[in-house]
C-alpha cells in the first residue's frame, strides 16, 4: 500500500514537472497587463484571456517571417528526407543484391567516423550554401539511424508477397510504392516526425549558416529575444497599445513549442505501441 | 525472357533472415547489420548466384534508390570527414577565393596545431569540464531512466500508463533553445522560483547564472528533457522479462525488492551495459547546444566544453585549422573510447555493440 501511494506521488511529480512550465507559458502569453503586473511576473493562475500578444506577433514582422521560415524548412526538408531515406532503405533491404554489402558498410561506418564541426563548416560554405536555406536541410538530411529503423521494418515484410508482385512483372519502383509503402505508413509516420521535429528544432546549424536575419527560422528568432535578450521586433500595431513585453516573449515560446505539442498525439501512439521498441529490440 | 527469369522467386534473393530478436537496444541495429554482412558473405559461394550482368539488371533499380542518399553522405559526411585534415594545415580562409582554393593554397605545418592545443590551458579546461559533466552524469542522470522504466512498468492501468508515457517522453521533442527558455523562466533571476521566495520574503538566489551549480543546472535539464525518453529502451527491455520468473520469485517468498535486484536487473543489465559503452564512447560529448546557449551567462570557466570550445576556436575565431585539430583529437580519441569499452564489454561476456566477426 505504501509502495502504492509513494509511486503515485512520485508519478504525479514526474508528471507536473513536464507540464508546469508549459502551463506557466501558456497562461502568462494569455494575461493581460494587470494580471502580469498583480503577479510581479509569470502567472500561475489564468484570470481572462488576451490574444493581444499573439496578435502584435502575427502582425508581420521578424517572428511573423520566422516561422514561415520555419514552416517551409520542416515541410521541404521533411518531404526530402523522407523520399530518399526510404528509397534508400528499401534499396539496401536484399541481402545478395548487387554491392549490397559494401552499400550497407558504407552508410554504417557514418556511426565510427564523422566529421567535425570546421571542415563541415568549410564544405557547406565553399558549396556557396552561407545564407541558403538549404544549408539547414541538405547537411543532415539523411539520418542513418532512420534508414536502419526504415530497413528493419522493410525486412520484415513477408518475402512472398514482394516475390509474387515481381512474378506479376512489377518492377522495384512499383513494388515500393504499391506494396511497401502503404503496410509501413506507421514507422514512416514517426521517420517524419523524427526528421520533421529535426529540422522545426533547427538553431546551430542556422547559427553557423544563415547571417541574414530575414531568414532566420523561428528558433533563433526565439533565442535571441529570450536567451539574449532583444526585443521582438514587431512591425504594425502602430499607435495601439503595446501588450506587456513578458507575454509577447512566452507568446513566442508558444508558437515555437506549439507545432510540436500538436502534431506529437497523432505519432506518438505509434511509438508506444511499439514501432521503434520493436526496431531498436532488433 | 532472361529478365523475366532473372526476377523469378528464389533467382538468388534470399528472404533476409530476422533473427531471434534478444533483449538489445539501440546498438543492435550495427550488430543486426554485421549479421546480415556476415550472412551476405557466407552466400558468397563461386557458382551459386547469377553473373554480374544479369544480377546488375536485376538489381539497378534498387542501386538508382541507394544513390541519391549516398551522394548526400558523401558530400556531406565523407567529404568533410576526409577534410579533417586542415587540423594539419595552417588553413587560412583568405588564401584562395574559396574554401576549396585556400585548402589547396594553405601550408602544411603538420603536427603544429597539435602541440600548440597540447600546450594551451583552456583546451586543458575544456577537457576536464567535459570529463568532470560526463562523470557526474553517470551518478546523477544514466540511473534515472532506468528507474523510470521500472515505475512504468508497474503501473497496471494500461491507460494511464500511455498517459505517463506520452507526457514524459515530450520534452524530448523540444529544442534546447526551448529546454533553457523554460529552466530560465522557472529558476531564472526574474523566474517563478525567484517570484514566489520573494513574495515569501526570502532572498531568491540565481540558478541560471551559478557557475559553481553549473553542473547541476545542467544535468537537471538533461534529466527533463531527455530521462523520459531514455525510459523507452529499457521498458521494451522489461517487456522481455518473461514473468514466470517474477511468479517463481514470488513463491520462492523473494519480496519486491528481492525480486528487483534478482530478476529485473539481471533482464536489463545487456541494455545498460550496451547504453554504458556507448555513453564512454562518448564521454567527449556532453551536449552542444546546451552549452553554446549558456555559455554567456555562466562564463566559459564553468560551461566550456570540448565541442564549444572547437566551436570558438575553429569558427568564431577563424582559427580552423586549430579548430579542427581539437575536433579531430576528440573523435579520435571518442573511437578509441568505444572500441576499448565494447573489448572489455566482451571480456564480461556481454554481447556489447558489434560482435567480431
Amino acid at each position: 500500500m505504501v509502495g502504492q501511494v509513494a509511486r503515485g506521488g512520485l508519478l504525479t511529480g514526474v508528471v507536473l514537472a513536464v507540464l508546469l512550465p508549459l502551463w506557466v507559458v501558456v497562461v502568462t502569453s494569455l494575461a493581460s497587463r494587470e494580471t502580469i503586473d498583480e503577479a510581479g511576473g509569470l502567472v500561475l493562475v489564468p484570470r481572462e484571456i488576451d490574444v493581444s500578444a499573439y496578435v502584435t506577433i502575427f502582425s508581420g514582422g521578424q517572428v511573423t517571417r520566422a516561422l514561415w521560415i520555419s514552416a517551409l524548412v520542416t515541410t521541404v526538408g521533411t518531404a526530402v528526407s523522407v523520399t530518399l531515406t526510404v528509397l534508400a532503405a528499401y534499396g539496401l533491404s536484399r541481402p545478395g543484391s548487387v554491392a549490397h554489402r559494401g552499400l550497407l558498410l558504407y552508410f554504417l561506418l557514418t556511426f565510427l567516423v564523422y566529421p567535425g564541426m570546421v571542415p563541415s563548416y568549410l564544405v557547406v560554405t565553399g558549396l556557396g550554401l552561407k545564407d541558403s536555406l538549404w544549408a539547414l536541410i541538405l547537411p543532415s538530411a539523411i539520418s542513418v539511424f532512420n534508414l536502419v529503423v526504415l530497413r528493419a521494418f522493410f525486412q520484415n515484410i513477408p518475402g512472398d508477397l514482394l516475390d509474387s508482385a515481381r512474378i506479376d512483372g512489377a518492377g522495384e519502383f512499383r513494388i515500393l510504392a504499391r506494396i511497401v509503402l502503404p503496410l509501413s505508413r506507421a514507422v514512416i509516420a514517426v521517420v517524419a516526425l523524427f526528421y520533421a521535429v529535426g529540422y522545426w528544432n533547427v538553431w546551430f546549424t542556422a547559427l553557423l549558416y544563415i547571417d541574414d536575419n530575414a531568414r532566420f527560422p523561428s528558433q533563433r528568432v526565439l533565442q535571441s529575444f529570450i536567451l539574449a535578450g532583444q526585443s521582438p521586433n514587431t512591425s504594425g500595431l502602430v499607435g495601439a497599445a503595446m501588450p506587456p513585453t513578458l507575454a509577447i516573449k512566452m507568446a513566442v515560446v508558444v508558437v515555437t513549442v506549439a507545432p510540436v505539442v500538436l502534431v506529437y498525439p497523432f505519432v506518438q501512439r505509434h511509438f508506444v505501441k511499439g514501432v521503434i521498441v520493436g526496431a531498436v529490440r532488433g | 525472357m532472361s529478365t523475366r527469369e532473372a526476377v523469378r522467386p528464389g533467382g538468388g534473393w534470399e528472404t533476409p533472415d530476422v533473427g531471434p530478436g534478444g533483449a538489445s537496444a539501440a546498438g543492435s541495429d550495427t550488430r543486426r547489420a554485421g549479421r546480415d554482412v556476415r550472412a551476405a558473405r557466407r552466400r558468397r559461394r563461386p557458382g551459386r548466384r547469377p553473373p554480374l550482368r544479369a544480377r546488375l539488371r536485376r538489381d539497378w533499380p534498387l542501386l538508382v534508390m541507394v544513390a541519391p542518399a549516398a551522394a548526400l553522405l558523401l558530400v556531406f559526411h565523407y567529404v568533410p570527414t576526409l577534410g579533417n585534415v586542415v587540423a594539419f594545415q595552417d588553413y587560412n580562409p583568405y588564401a584562395g577565393d574559396s574554401p576549396l582554393q585556400a585548402f589547396l593554397a594553405s601550408p602544411w605545418i603538420g603536427f603544429g596545431n597539435f602541440e600548440a592545443l597540447f600546450s594551451d590551458p583552456a583546451f586543458w579546461d575544456a577537457f576536464w569540464n567535459t570529463l568532470s559533466i560526463t562523470a557526474f552524469q553517470l551518478v546523477f542522470y544514466f540511473p534515472l531512466p532506468i528507474a523510470l522504466a521500472i515505475v512504468l512498468n508497474g503501473i497496471l492501468s494500461a491507460r494511464l500508463r500511455a498517459f505517463v508515457q506520452s507526457v514524459v517522453y515530450l520534452p524530448h521533442f523540444f529544442s534546447w533553445v526551448l529546454v533553457v527558455t523554460f529552466f530560465v523562466q522557472m529558476f531564472g533571476g526574474a523566474g517563478l522560483l525567484a517570484q514566489t521566495l520573494r513574495d515569501a520574503g526570502l532572498q531568491p538566489w540565481d540558478i541560471m547564472s551559478n557557475p559553481d551549480t553549473f553542473v547541476v543546472l545542467v544535468t537537471a535539464e538533461a534529466v527533463w528533457k531527455d530521462a523520459g525518453w531514455g525510459a523507452v529502451v529499457f521498458l521494451a527491455a522489461l517487456s522481455t522479462i518473461d514473468p514466470h520468473l517474477y511468479e517463481a520469485a514470488a513463491v520462492d517468498g523473494a519480496g519486491r525488492w528481492r525480486r528487483l535486484w534478482h530478476v529485473t536487473l539481471p533482464g536489463l543489465r545487456p541494455v545498460i551495459v550496451l547504453l554504458l559503452i556507448l555513453r564512454l564512447g562518448d564521454a567527449l560529448s556532453v551536449g552542444f547546444e546546451q552549452f553554446l546557449l549558456q555559455r554567456d551567462a555562466v562564463g566559459r570557466q564553468a560551461a566550456e566544453v570540448l565541442d564549444t570550445f572547437v566551436y570558438h576556436q575553429g569558427i568564431t575565431t577563424g582559427n580552423y585549422g586549430y579548430g579542427a585539430a581539437a575536433g579531430l583529437f576528440k573523435a579520435v580519441v571518442g573511437l578509441v573510447l568505444i572500441l576499448a569499452a565494447n573489448r572489455i564489454a566482451h571480456a564480461l561476456g556481454e554481447r556489447g555493440v558489434y560482435s567480431r566477426s
